[in-house]
């Protein structure tokens, strides 16, 4: 699997009829298996790029490539998910969980028992039956990561997915997030504007400028696994991340 | 005590009713409470050779339904594709706020003209009530379905026929269906309007315009309990339906 974005530009139109370039010749290339953050501020068009890999934008000029295939709509060899609120509440777990194998036509047995193997895999074994208004933030959460994983896509793309979380809740997301990528292998591209989050989770942190969205800096954090978040390392780390952060926002911000 | 409350009034009121009843003393401006019970009480027999309470309600049930039934298919499709559809949305708009605030009632000379007396011209009546509560609803539901719960769909690959039948449709059901219970109620008032039409000789509208006429006043009464009592009972029906299977709704948006 190889994602390449190409010379990808994003240029909207606003309200009061000025044209506003959310990306700005954007170049990147992401490998199998890698763990990807997009950082910075909001408004930096970290989520308008990962929805023109997503094939719901589409870029005002360059290019999204997947594996040879520029995409132009949603790529079944993709899932997504979302900050918060994607659940279908009309349908119980299983039922959101079997929803993608059933747009596609997977025989019922069949995705019945997909679905309750990824269930078992997020840790919410015996929630089948519960509605998403019965379940914490947390746990539908983990419902949405069952659903994008049950139609094995070779790419999971995360739009913020724990923004909505309290602390707690989050870091325990977080390590859970990294015990499956590790059982599953996939690749992930994952929007967050924590720096936290980003040097905990990501094999390489993409640090975007805020308007016009460039890309600042390609961070590897070559730290194992676990990763520490009280060592010095991680501490040196996040320190600067924080600083190539704040270089750029503060002039413009006073 | 609070529970009782509620059964309170209706009990006063109706001990006052008897009361001015029997001061009135006049049958013919306010019937005394038991012979209008007993009216009820006989829903089989035959009233001055105009059918039986039953009867009437059951042609008037049997009206209401059809006429709903049919703005129900109407207004259902076409408030879909509105809803979905900013195009289609712009082109009938202006039509139908021009039509949605002439009254059912105001159907009635065309609705003459077009299907004469009978069973068409009340049927159209009836669609004409139950199809604008019915068409706003579905357009309102269908344009206020989240954003995010269709991308998903479209992320897994949706065709369009899969994405209306699968999000759009079970996520503004609910809206669609308080169109419905509304829908409902208004064309259960303008059945008994349109039976009131020279010519018609049955339902419960007809019953009660024509027990008049023989200055029965019990069977005007007793009618028009009938009336409410089966607009009570349809739309608790349906307020059934509503909580069992729409209980997700308002909990997660």
């Amino acid at each position: 699997m190889t994602l390449t974005i190409d010379h990808v530009t994003r240029e909207f139109v606003s309200n009061v009829g000025e044209k506003v370039t959310a990306l700005d010749d954007i170049n990147l290339v992401i490998g199998d298996e890698e763990f990807i953050c997009f950082l910075g501020p909001s408004g930096c068009g970290k989520t308008t790029l990962l929805r023109i890999i997503a094939g719901l934008d589409r870029a005002t000029s360059g290019k999204a490539v997947h594996d040879d295939h520029e995409i132009r709509e949603p790529d079944p060899k993709m899932a997504m998910i979302f900050q918060e609120y994607s659940l279908y509440p009309w349908r119980n777990v299983l039922e959101n969980v079997v929803f993608g194998l059933e747009l596609r036509g997977i025989a019922k047995d069949a995705r019945i028992r997909d679905a309750e193997q990824y269930l078992d895999l997020v840790g919410l074994e015996g929630f089948a039956r519960s509605y998403p208004y019965e379940l914490s933030g947390g746990m539908r959460q983990r419902v949405a990561v069952a659903r994008a994983l049950a139609v094995e896509p070779s790419v999971l793309l995360m739009d913020e997915p724990f923004g909505a979380l309290d602390a707690q809740t989050r870091n325990m997301m977080q390590k859970e997030l990294l015990r499956i990528w590790d059982k599953t292998r996939k690749s992930i591209i994952f929007v967050t504007h924590s720096v936290d989050e980003a040097v905990y989770l990501a094999d390489r942190i993409v640090v975007f400028t805020p308007r016009p969205g460039r890309i600042k800096e390609i961070i590897p954090i070559g730290l194992p696994r676990p990763r520490d978040r009280t060592s010095s390392e991680f501490a040196s780390i996040r320190r600067y991340v924080l600083d190539l952060i704040d270089e750029k926002e503060n002039p413009s911000k006073i | 005590m609070k529970r009782y409350l509620k059964y309170a009034l209706p009990i006063i009121l109706i001990f006052a009713w008897e009361l001015v009843a029997i001061l009135v003393n006049n049958e013919f401006i306010l019937p005394r409470v038991e012979s209008v019970v007993m009216v009820l009480l006989q829903p089989f027999d035959d009233l001055f050779g105009s059918g039986s309470l039953v009867e009437n309600a059951f042609m008037s049930i049997y009206r209401v339904v059809t006429g709903f039934l049919l703005g129900a298919c109407v207004a259902i499709p076409l408030g879909i594709l509105m809803g979905r559809m900013g195009w289609i949305n712009d082109a009938v708009d202006p039509i139908l706020q021009i039509l949605r605030p002439i009254p059912p009632i105001a159907w009635i000379p065309l609705a003459l003209a077009w299907f004469k007396i009978g069973f068409g011209s009340i049927v159209f009546i009836i669609f004409i009530g139950a199809f604008f509560p019915v068409l706003l609803n579905t357009i309102d539901g269908v344009k206020r379905v989240n954003k995010t719960w269709i991308e998903i769909a479209q992320i897994f690959g949706a065709t369009d026929l899969q994405l209306l039948a699968k999000v759009i449709v079970p996520a503004s059901l609910p809206t669609i269906w308080t169109g419905l219970r509304v829908g409902f109620g208004i064309a259960w008032m303008s059945v008994v309007a349109a039976e009131m039409l020279p010519g018609t000789t049955s339902g419960l509208g007809y019953l009660i315009l024509y027990a008049y006429n023989f200055g029965q006043i019990q069977v005007i009464v007793a009618g028009m309990i009938v009336i409410g009592l089966i607009g009570l009972c349809i739309d608790y029906l349906l307020k059934r339906v509503e909580t069992k299977k729409f209980h997700w709704q308002g909990m997660d948006r």
